[in-house]
């Protein structure tokens, strides 16, 4: 006689199947995406790599529901002595989101489960790896998402007004502290504003977040986004404003796609640049900024290979009180999308 | 010299070398006239037209493009996931999802 545990389990995978049913009869079929990478990096003499795995996974129920999520292994692999000795690896995981969200009405959306903190536009938009032009994050990238990035807790987020002239974008949520492992976050709560103008593909927007555990602290943050028309010009920049640090990271990237087109070898080169300041208010141990006032200039020269594949290259100069130093960075990145199963046609 | 410096170095020399020897030569056609031959879910051009006449190109490009390059194939069976998934992250109205779902598989 099966037990209750099995019973129970049964009438969890009948309700699952219940509900994928007007999925598979509305052909929207689960994916399977994300990146896969080998990241190398040389800072200060320091060298590391990195081979990633980082999947995505998103499942439709009905019309109103998705869950979703993105996971992140990574193996880190250095020299057992900083510079000298046999490398030597430590494996890494982390769930960056996993989400239910519940499309409540064309401009509400409801989110519950462990998300990326909208703080900014970097870690919502631009930290999946096969993403980012850059291989490494703007360091103010810990202000406002507190170091991990994710949190556990409730969203609303939305269009308030979407025209062609202008869209207005709204997020807000709220977070619990939890230690569990793979869901660690704080309690915080914060929300961003976007104001996006599409016939300028000009976005302006705001930032807040509230630190509500130990010390109650404020984070503030402004991004500048313009992608112009018939250009393949991207410049994007955020600053931010913390307890203990403030700064601002400004990049732009030009593909060379208009001289033979984006499919042509020299089409495929992009060129970019990113100069990026950190000033230190007060120690902050453990906050993940550089200890000291820093100044970094990145210059950088992706190759978009085909079949989504691509190469990230740059060298960065870094001048701060606790020391100079040259960074090196070299990464090859694959994204994949695939449907779970293959569905009806 | 690290691995990592001698890569780099390669690469950009590599490219350097390539982007002057292939810009001596008469520019192609636009992008745009380069678009024109697509079909219309190929839609990882970087330089988006302003000129778009379908709404669903338009939003799409005006949105999605700002942050990714658009997957070089996308399977009908998955758009619509694809769509609710990117509504959700990219803060898209119901109708722009409808738009874009049109355009992607029309």
């Amino acid at each position: 006689m099966p037990s209750s545990s099995h019973l129970r389990s049964r009438k969890i995978f009948t309700l699952f199947l219940l509900l994928a049913c007007p999925a598979l009869m509305a052909q929207d079929v689960p994916i399977i995406s994300g990146g896969i990478g080998f990241l190398n990096s040389t800072n200060a003499g320091v060298n590391f790599f990195q081979p990633v795995l980082a999947p995505v996974v998103a499942i439709p129920f009905g019309k109103h529901l998705l869950v979703e999520s993105r996971f992140d292994f990574r193996e880190f692999y250095s020299r057992k002595d900083g510079r000298s000795g046999p490398y030597q690896g430590t494996f890494f995981k982390s769930t960056q989101y996993l989400q239910l969200d519940y499309i409540a009405t064309p401009k509400l959306t409801f989110t519950v489960g462990r998300f990326l903190t909208p703080f900014g536009t970097y870690n919502e938009r631009l930290s999946a790896i096969w993403i980012p032009k850059l291989q490494d994050a703007p360091l103010i990238f810990p202000i406002g998402t507190r170091t991990t990035g994710s949190s556990d807790g409730v969203m609303l987020r939305g269009a308030l007004i979407s025209q062609p002239k202008m869209q207005v974008h709204y997020i807000g949520y709220f977070s619990v502290l939890s230690g569990a492992d793979q869901f660690q976050s704080a309690r915080a709560a914060g929300d961003r504003i976007d104001f996006y103008f599409p016939g300028k593909r000009i976005e302006i927007g705001t930032s807040y977040g509230r630190f509500l555990q130990g010390t109650h602290n404020n984070s503030i943050g402004v991004h500048f986004w313009w992608l112009p028309w018939q250009s393949p010009l991207q410049v994007r920049s955020e600053y931010a404003h913390g307890e203990h640090a403030q700064g601002y990271w400004l990049e732009a990237s030009y593909r060379l796609s208009q001289w033979r087109g984006p499919d042509s070898i020299l089409g495929r080169i992009e060129p970019l640049f990113r100069m990026q300041q950190v000033f230190r208010n007060s120690p902050g141990s453990g906050d993940g900024l550089p200890s000291a006032d820093t100044q970094q200039a990145d210059f950088g020269l992706d190759y978009h290979l085909p079949h989504e594949v691509r190469v990230n290259t740059s060298y960065s100069r870094k001048f701060s009180a606790d020391g100079n130093a040259n960074i090196w960075d070299m990464s090859l990145t694959y994204r994949f999308l695939f449907p779970v199963w293959r569905g009806h046609k | 010299m690290k691995i990592t410096q001698k890569l780099c170095t390669a690469v950009w020399i590599a490219a350097l070398s390539v982007a002057s020897a292939i810009a001596q030569n008469k520019p192609a056609s636009s992008t745009k006239a380069n678009n024109a031959s697509k079909p219309p879910v190929s839609t990882h051009a970087p330089s988006p037209a302003a000129g778009a006449q379908d709404p669903g190109e338009r939003k799409f490009q005006a949105n999605c493009s700002r942050c990714h390059d658009a997957p070089e194939q996308l399977s009908p069976r998955i758009t619509g996931t694809v769509l609710r998934h990117m509504r959700v992250r990219a803060l898209l109205s119901a109708e722009d999802e409808r738009d874009i779902l049109r355009y992607l598989a029309p």
